[in-house]
């Protein structure tokens, strides 16, 4: 399997990461995407719904990663932690989407074999509730997110103080993870 | 927004780490019982003469066993926060304090004439005692669940439930230095009655508050 080797490399990562070192993290989540990826398309497969919306749950398991990171034991092993909250947000995702049944049409060796390649398709999910963020969180998470702006070249172009673009970003992360959670609740 | 976007956003997000679970527990703790403390002096107060009576093998007993469910329940709450966490060997403690507890009951009923159990099962303050410990309670169970939404736990109603015991533990082992009834049968029945309703409003609470 290689799960071990693979889960310890991920541990040194996030250990990396947690001493503040952002460019160790952001190689960590990097490596995770794929294989929330195929774990989400073969959760889907088998609940029977659209492997389509992959991509929203592989978000939505990261965002809750990195605001839920304080929950991992440094010295504990990561996969299974990483596995409880892919698995947690899948059973969200399927129960939010009210065990409706999509066929698939997909077939489902096809599926795994192209996990690694992000869907080019702009995931809908995410850029809804982006829009319903504050104007202020909004434009800081675009800038950074999309455009791919520093936190200095994100403050100086919304003429923001330094700490201010951080913290909405840290807020505009945050609200998006909520926005995804309370998607059906209201409606 | 594409997935490799979202991850540029997350990594320049570097805002301190939250507290682990086991941290945030302990300082949420903090201002959640001197709040209880404080409404205990205030509406309860110390039952008289409760120092000159600390030798009293029943009434040190009713404050400890509390005290250890309290500690218990904690070790279960900090562990229940976390994704993925075994559970299972935590849970199994709790059943030191209910062993104590029936074991207590054993010895009173065996050193208490038939006669005088309904008496002492019905104590003085039955009624007092179910509405004191949810009351006391109330503070620490909103600052267990208040630590608990900076953890992630796989189920919310479980952990609620875990909150929900640890603060009624504490409402008991507050409301033992008040209360006048000492047995162990009282306090098997009603302390445990009182408990049970704070847990069960712990889990109604999680399921709704703890969600992530």
């Amino acid at each position: 399997m290689g799960g071990d080797k693979r889960e310890k490399e991920w541990a040194v990562l996030m250990r990396a990461a947690n001493a503040g070192d952002a460019a160790a993290y952001q190689d960590l989540l990097r490596r995770l995407a794929p294989v929330l990826r195929e774990s989400a398309r073969r959760g889907l497969f088998r609940a029977g719904a659209s492997v389509a919306d992959a991509e929203d749950i592989v978000q939505e398991t990261l965002l809750a990663i990195h605001l839920k990171r304080q929950t991992w034991i440094a010295d504990a092993p990561i996969g299974p932690w990483i596995r409880a909250i892919a698995r947690h947000k899948m059973i969200d995702a399927l129960r939010r989407r009210g065990r409706r049944i999509d066929l698939p049409l997909e077939d489902f060796v096809g599926i795994l074999a192209s996990a690694d390649a992000e869907p080019d398709l702009v995931v809908a999910d995410v850029d809804r509730h982006l829009d319903t963020l504050p104007a202020g969180q909004r434009n800081v998470v675009r800038a950074i997110a999309v455009e791919g702006a520093s936190i200095d070249e994100a403050a100086s172009r919304l003429s923001m103080s330094n700490g201010a673009v951080r913290v909405a970003l840290h807020r505009g992360l945050a609200a998006l993870a909520a926005k995804f959670r309370t998607r059906y609740e209201d409606g | 927004m594409r997935t490799a976007d979202l991850i540029r956003a997350l990594a320049a997000d570097n805002a301190p780490r939250r507290l682990g679970p086991g941290k945030a527990l302990a300082l949420a703790l903090g201002p959640g019982v001197v709040v209880a403390f404080a409404l205990f002096l205030k509406v309860l107060g110390f039952r008289p003469h409760l120092l000159a009576m600390a030798g009293d093998p029943r009434l040190a007993f009713k404050i400890c066993v509390s005290l250890a469910l309290a500690a218990l329940a904690g070790r279960l709450v900090a562990r229940i926060a976390r994704p993925g966490a075994d559970a299972r060997k935590t849970i199994l403690w709790l059943a030191l304090p209910a062993v104590l507890l029936a074991a207590s009951v054993v010895a009173e009923a065996m050193s208490v004439p038939i006669a005088d159990w309904g008496r002492k099962l019905w104590g003085a303050n039955a009624m007092v005692c179910l509405k004191s410990i949810p009351f006391l309670a109330a503070a620490p169970l909103i600052a267990v669940l208040a630590a608990l939404r900076n953890g992630a736990p796989d189920r919310p109603a479980a952990a609620g439930a875990a909150a929900g015991l640890l603060a009624g533990a504490l409402g008991a082992a507050l409301y033992a230095m008040h209360c006048p009834d000492d047995s162990p049968f009282f306090v098997a029945v009603w302390y445990t009655l009182a408990i049970s309703l704070v847990t069960a409003a712990g889990a109604v609470a999680g399921s709704r508050l703890l969600r992530w």
